[in-house]
C-alpha cells in the first residue's frame, strides 16, 4: 500500500480536472501543485542536506525572469524558458554556492536571505533588462483553459518528486543526510562536503527555477516584488515544508494544500484579508512549538494525540 | 568636496542610529545564540508607540524613549519566556527552527499592525522636523557650506548617550557582567553562580528595549508603515555580522561603516542601489572578515 501511495496520489491528481471543477478551483490546484514542487526543491536542500535557505525566491525569480526576458527581449516563446532556465539557474546557483556555501547554519540562512533581497533590488534597478518595477507582461496567452497548464505543472511536480526520491535513495542522498547530521563527521569520513552541498544547491535551485519559469507562463505577468518576494516566496516556501514535514517526501504537498487554501480562505474574510500573513505566522509558531517536524513528520504524534482524546501529549 | 563631506556627515549620523539597532541584535545573538529576525518588527512596534504618543497626547518622540523602551522590554521578556524558550528545548531535525520561529513572530507583529493601524504611511510632524544648522551661520568665510539637520543630530546624540549608558551597564554593574559572562561561556557562567536563565530573559528584553528606543529616535526623521520591519531586520544583522557576532564594540563600528557606505552609494551610484551596497558589504564581510570588526579590534588590542 505504502509503496503505491505516490502512484495513487498521482492518479487522483491526473483525473482531477475531469471532475468538472470551476476555473477558480483549478487555479487553486495549479498553485498547490506548483508550490509543492517548490517546497520539494527546498526540502532537498534544507530538509535533507540541512542547509536552510531563506532565499529561494532568488532561484524562483531567476527562473521566472529567464522566461520573461526571453519573451521581452528576444521575442522567443516563454515556454522555452522552462528548459533554458534549468541551465541558467544551475549556473546561477553554482556561482551563488561559491559564496554562500562557505557558511554554516544561521549564517548560511542569512546569506541566502541577503542574496534573495539583492536579486530583488537588482531586478528593480536593471531597467534595460527586466523592465524594472513595471515588470514583464506576456501579451499572448497560449491557452485560455487552465487544464493544459495544470497538466504541465503536474508533470513538473512529478519530475521534481522523482528527482528528489531517486536522489535520496542513491549514495548522494545518504551523503546529504550525513552532512545534515554532522558536517564535520561527514568531512572526516571522506565526503567532500562542499561539493555535495553545491550539488544539492544546484539541483534544488534548478528545480525551483523550473517552477518559476512555469509561473511566468501561467500568470502572464511578473515583477520583482512578486517573484523575488521575501515573504510571499522565500518564507512561504519554508512554511510549506515546515507545516507539511521537513525531510519527508509528501510533506511539501500536504503543506502546499494547507497553505494555499488557508491563504485563500483568510483573504476572503473582509477586514482581515490584508493580513493573511498573521495566520501564517501564528500557524508557523504553533507548528514549531508543537509539531517541529511538521504534520507528516510528526504524524505518529498526531495519531497518538487523537487516540488518547488529546489528554496527554 | 562639499557633497562628499555632506554625505560623510549624513553617513555618520545614520550610522549612529544603525549602531543602536545593531547592538540590540548583537546582544541577543551573543547571549542566546539565536538570530532574532523579528528585530525590525520590534522597532516598528516602538515607532508606533512613539507615533501614537505624539498624535494622541502630543508627547515629543524623544520623550517617548522612556515610554517605548519599558514596554518593549516587557514585550521582549514575554516573547522570550513563552515562545522562544519552549522551542529551545524541543528536539527537531533542523536546528534553525528558532530562527524560523522569530520570522513567524515578526510576521504576526507586522500584520497585526496592518490590521490595527492600516498600511498607511505615517510620520510625526514635529515642529523642528525640517530645521537645520548651517556651517555658514557660524563661520562666515567657510569655503563650502555644510548643513546639519536638527532631528538627525538630536537623534544621533541620544543614540550615543544610550550606547554609553549601555556600555556602563555592561562593564560596571553586576547584572551587566553576568550578561557578558553568559555570552562568553554559558557553562562557566552557570558554575560561577550566574542565573543564566534570568540573564537570557533579561537580555532579550534589553535588546528589544534598545531597538524600541532606536524606533523612537527614527520616527522624527523617517516615515512609518507596518511592513517596514523587514528592512531594518536586514540592516541589524548586516551590522551584527560586520561587527562580529555578540560584540557590542564591533556593532558600533559596524553601524558607522554601514551608515557611511550606504549614504555614499546613495550619493554616487544611485538611491535605488543603496540596499545592494548593503548586501555586498555584508557578503564581503562574511567571506573576508568572518570574525567581523571584533576580530580586528582584538588584534589591535583596543577592544575587550
Amino acid at each position: 500500500m505504502k509503496k503505491y501511495l505516490p502512484l495513487i496520489v498521482l492518479a487522483c491528481l491526473a483525473v482531477l480536472p475531469l471532475v468538472g471543477l470551476s476555473s477558480y478551483m483549478l487555479h487553486m490546484i495549479v498553485l498547490v501543485v506548483m508550490w509543492s514542487a517548490v517546497g520539494m526543491a527546498w526540502n532537498l536542500l534544507a530538509g535533507y542536506c540541512g542547509q536552510v535557505s531563506f532565499g529561494h525566491a532568488a532561484y524562483f525569480g531567476v527562473g521566472a525572469y529567464t522566461s520573461g526576458i526571453l519573451y521581452y527581449k528576444l521575442n522567443i516563446s516563454p515556454w522555452w524558458g522552462i528548459p533554458i532556465s534549468i541551465v541558467v539557474v544551475t549556473v546561477f546557483s553554482f556561482l551563488l554556492g561559491l559564496v554562500v556555501l562557505r557558511l554554516r547554519g544561521p549564517f548560511f540562512a542569512l546569506a541566502t536571505l541577503a542574496m534573495g533581497e539583492m536579486m530583488r533590488v537588482s531586478a528593480e534597478n536593471l531597467n534595460w533588462l527586466t523592465g524594472g518595477n513595471i515588470g514583464i507582461l506576456i501579451q499572448e496567452r497560449t491557452w485560455i483553459d487552465k487544464t493544459y497548464y495544470y497538466y504541465i505543472v503536474l508533470a513538473i511536480a512529478t519530475a521534481t518528486f522523482l528527482v528528489v526520491k531517486y536522489l535520496m535513495q542513491s549514495k548522494i542522498g545518504y551523503y546529504f543526510v550525513a552532512i545534515r547530521e554532522d558536517q564535520d563527521a561527514a568531512e572526516s569520513l571522506g565526503i567532500d562536503t562542499t561539493w555535495y552541498k553545491t550539488i544539492a544547491l544546484c539541483i534544488s535551485g534548478a528545480l525551483t527555477g523550473i517552477a518559476g519559469a512555469f509561473y511566468t507562463n501561467y500568470m502572464g505577468y511578473i515583477d520583482p516584488h512578486i517573484v523575488f518576494a521575501l515573504h510571499d516566496v522565500s518564507i512561504v516556501t519554508i512554511m510549506i515544508v515546515m507545516v507539511g514535514g521537513v525531510a519527508t517526501l509528501f510533506g511539501p504537498f500536504v503543506g502546499a494544500i494547507i497553505m494555499v487554501f488557508l491563504a485563500e480562505l483568510v483573504r476572503s474574510i473582509p477586514g482581515l484579508g490584508v493580513a493573511h500573513q498573521t495566520f501564517f505566522g501564528i500557524l508557523l509558531i504553533l507548528i514549531i512549538i508543537f509539531l517541529p517536524n511538521g504534520i507528516v513528520g510528526d504524524f505518529q504524534k498526531i495519531k497518538r494525540l487523537f487516540k488518547f482524546g488529546g489528554a496527554c501529549k | 568636496m562639499e557633497s562628499f563631506l555632506q554625505t560623510l556627515i549624513a553617513g555618520v549620523l545614520l550610522g549612529g542610529l544603525y549602531a543602536l539597532i545593531g547592538i540590540g541584535m548583537t546582544l541577543i545573538m551573543g547571549v542566546m545564540k539565536i538570530i532574532n529576525l523579528a528585530h525590525g518588527e520590534l522597532m516598528m512596534v516602538g515607532m508606533y508607540i512613539a507615533f501614537w504618543m505624539f498624535t494622541l497626547f502630543g508627547i515629543d518622540p524623544y520623550l517617548s524613549v522612556f515610554i517605548a523602551s519599558p514596554i518593549l522590554f516587557f514585550l521582549g521578556i514575554l516573547i522570550q519566556r513563552f515562545l522562544i524558550n519552549p522551542v529551545l528545548k524541543v528536539d527537531s531535525i533542523l536546528p534553525e527552527n528558532q530562527v524560523i520561529l522569530t520570522v513567524g513572530i515578526g510576521m504576526v507583529l507586522a500584520n497585526l499592525a496592518t490590521i490595527f493601524f492600516k498600511s498607511d504611511y505615517r510620520a510625526t510632524p514635529v515642529s523642528y522636523g525640517t530645521s537645520a544648522w548651517y556651517l555658514s551661520d557660524y563661520w562666515e568665510s567657510a569655503p563650502f557650506d555644510l548643513s546639519l539637520s536638527v532631528p538627525w543630530t538630536v537623534s544621533f546624540v541620544i543614540a550615543v548617550a544610550i550606547t554609553i549608558a549601555l556600555w556602563f551597564f555592561l562593564s560596571k554593574t553586576d547584572s551587566g557582567k553576568s550578561i557578558r559572562a553568559t555570552a562568553q561561556d554559558l557553562d562557566a557562567a552557570l558554575l560561577m553562580g550566574v542565573n543564566v536563565k534570568l540573564m537570557r530573559v533579561v537580555t532579550f528584553g534589553l535588546g528589544s528595549a534598545l531597538v524600541g528606543a532606536a524606533g523612537c529616535l527614527f520616527i522624527p526623521i523617517y516615515y512609518l508603515f507596518p511592513s517596514m520591519g523587514g528592512q531594518f531586520t536586514l540592516i541589524a544583522f548586516v551590522i551584527t555580522i560586520l561587527g562580529g557576532l555578540g560584540s557590542t564594540n564591533g556593532a558600533i563600528f559596524g553601524g558607522l561603516i554601514l551608515g557611511i557606505f550606504e549614504s555614499m552609494t546613495a550619493t554616487y551610484v544611485g538611491m535605488g542601489w543603496a540596499p545592494v551596497g548593503r548586501f555586498l558589504i555584508f557578503v564581503a564581510a562574511l567571506i573576508f572578515l568572518p570574525g567581523g570588526m571584533a576580530s580586528l579590534l582584538k588584534k589591535k588590542r583596543i577592544g575587550k
